[in-house]
């Protein structure tokens, strides 16, 4: 079998007049955590949708675990699993009722198990009874990424899994996608944080104006800048070091 | 792909349920204007309202279900707007699933809402005085044009739910609907209109889905009036059905 996860090709996209997508090329290789880092608006979005088969490319190839996203959908469907931008948790359900729900909607021999693992696997099992509108924002996206890893899909896109978050609940979403990558699971995920590619990422990729325009490890990427200078700087905490830190009930360390 | 169709289906129906149940204030919403409707015109303007019959509330119940229904069918829209904006239709289209299961989990919620929303409205009917003289066969038939009548109007409402940009845009349309029912048979007679407003009234689907109601209720001879309120519902429900799919197709 191929050792890519994901293979791109040429892929352009067009809203109108607006040229998103001006051939983007990558591959991602099974296993490892690919971050896909650019700003606002610059087609993340996009090239995740396509990805997922809800949205068709104008031209160029996609292949998602060795199936093609525009011709074969269903078994790209199968292999995947997305946690869009906005957490897409059911608000009336309880936490348990979203996770059955899910885990029927992918066939699976004993739901109710599946739903009783996930919740203590992320810390919710004490909510697991409560509609999900009472949820913290990170409460939201922990259930979120649950419900993703409903059936274990070789492939989980991630779209800006940390946007909106407060800082422990970011923490708290790095050390669950880690774990995720450790038992195998190929991780896609977009950001704009720089730093949170830096924490996370075993590729990265730049996204810019349509175009990849930088591809690989962190390494990598710092050997395209001049040669480091060392300079003495004293370390000042920064804000989020102090906010942790009088915050500090929960010690999530992420490596 | 579609050996899972109906399991898929009734995940959905269940889903919406749990809405349902969890949010029946949406139902009293949406029953309590028609009930306050049928108690002022029954109790207040009614006395004065000559329709040939000796009780109002009979003549009255089946344009005020039509009005529920057509309030009723705003909630479809704002829950299919509000999935949409949610997120979770995209988790649903990124699964192995039925591509029109989520639509159609609408659909049958909406069907389902209804027909709790119309009972609940009988039962106060029944309490202030509406006798029926129907057979099990002419309530199947009401309930017949009842449900295809919802169905027709949930159509529309997927299209608003689906091409709106906000919450209060995907509601909006439903208020011409609901007014719908004054303009017609519902609560007087056509014949004291000026005839310009009698000629509409008189050949808007409201009126002959009322008349035969009635008619079926009071075990009077439906006459024409079933069938075309039959073709009216049908062809509402299949235009509307056309261009909610391509408005799906579109989003999707």
């Amino acid at each position: 079998m191929q050792n890519q996860a994901i293979q791109v090709k040429g892929l352009q996209k067009s809203y109108k007049e607006l040229h998103v997508l001006k051939g983007v090329d990558f591959e991602v290789e099974k296993g490892c955590i690919f971050a896909l880092l650019g700003s606002n608006g610059a087609g993340k979005t996009t090239i995740i949708k396509i990805l997922t088969t809800l949205l068709k490319q104008d031209s160029g190839t996609a292949t998602v675990t060795g199936f093609d996203v525009a011709t074969e959908p269903v078994n790209v469907r199968q292999a995947i699993s997305l946690t869009g931008q906005f957490a897409a948790v059911d608000d009336i359900l309880t936490g348990r009722e979203n996770l059955i729900m899910i885990a029927r909607l992918r066939h699976l021999e004993n739901p109710r198990q599946v739903a009783e693992d996930l919740l203590d696997r992320f810390g919710l099992t004490d909510a697991a009874d409560r509609a999900v509108s009472t949820y913290s924002g990170g409460m939201r996206r922990r259930l979120d990424i649950a419900m993703s890893l409903v059936g274990k899909p070789q492939l989980i896109f991630l779209d800006e899994p940390t946007t909106g978050l407060d800082p422990e609940a970011r923490l708290e979403v790095w050390k669950t996608v880690k774990e995720l990558a450790d038992n195998g699971t190929t991780v896609f995920l977009t950001t704009q944080y720089l730093d949170e590619a830096e924490q996370l990422a075993d590729r990265i990729a730049i996204l810019h104006e349509g175009k990849i325009i930088a591809n690989g490890t962190l390494a990598d990427l710092k050997k395209l800048f001049p040669p480091a200078k060392v300079e003495y700087v004293e370390k000042q905490p920064s804000l989020e070091d102090i906010f942790l830190a009088i915050v500090g009930k929960k010690e999530v360390k992420v490596q | 792909m579609n050996t899972h169709y109906f399991s898929d289906m009734s995940v959905m129906l269940g889903r919406s349920m749990r809405h349902i149940f969890r949010s029946m204030d949406t139902i009293i919403t949406v029953t309590i204007t028609p009930i306050a409707m049928m108690l002022l015109f029954v109790y207040v303007l009614g006395g004065a309202i000559q329709t040939g019959t000796d009780n109002y509330v009979n003549y009255l119940l089946p344009g005020i279900l039509l009005m529920a229904i057509a309030s009723g069918i705003a909630y479809t829209s704002y829950r299919l707007f509000m999935d949409m904006q949610r997120g979770i239709f995209e988790r649903f289209h990124s699964m192995p699933i039925a591509r029109s299961a989520p639509l159609w989990g609408h659909v049958l919620t909406s069907l389902v809402s209804n027909a709790i929303s119309v009972l609940v409205i009988i039962l106060v009917a029944l309490l202030m005085g509406f006798r029926s003289s129907a057979g099990v066969l002419s309530w199947l038939a009401v309930t017949g044009i009842l449900a295809l009548f919802t169905l027709a109007l949930t159509w529309i409402a997927v299209i608003a739910g689906l091409s709106a940009t906000s919450v209060d845009g995907a509601g909006a349309f439903a208020y011409p609907l609901i007014f719908l029912p004054f303009i017609s048979s519902a609560f007087v007679p056509t014949e004291s209109m000026p005839s310009v407003v009698r000629a509409f009234a008189e050949n808007q689907p409201v009126t002959s889905i009322v008349e035969a109601i009635r008619a079926l209720l009071s075990g009077q001879p439906v006459g024409n009036n079933i069938w075309i309120a039959l073709a009216w519902c049908v062809g509402i429900m299949l235009v509307a059905y056309v261009f909610a799919m391509r408005a799906y197709k579109k989003r999707m």
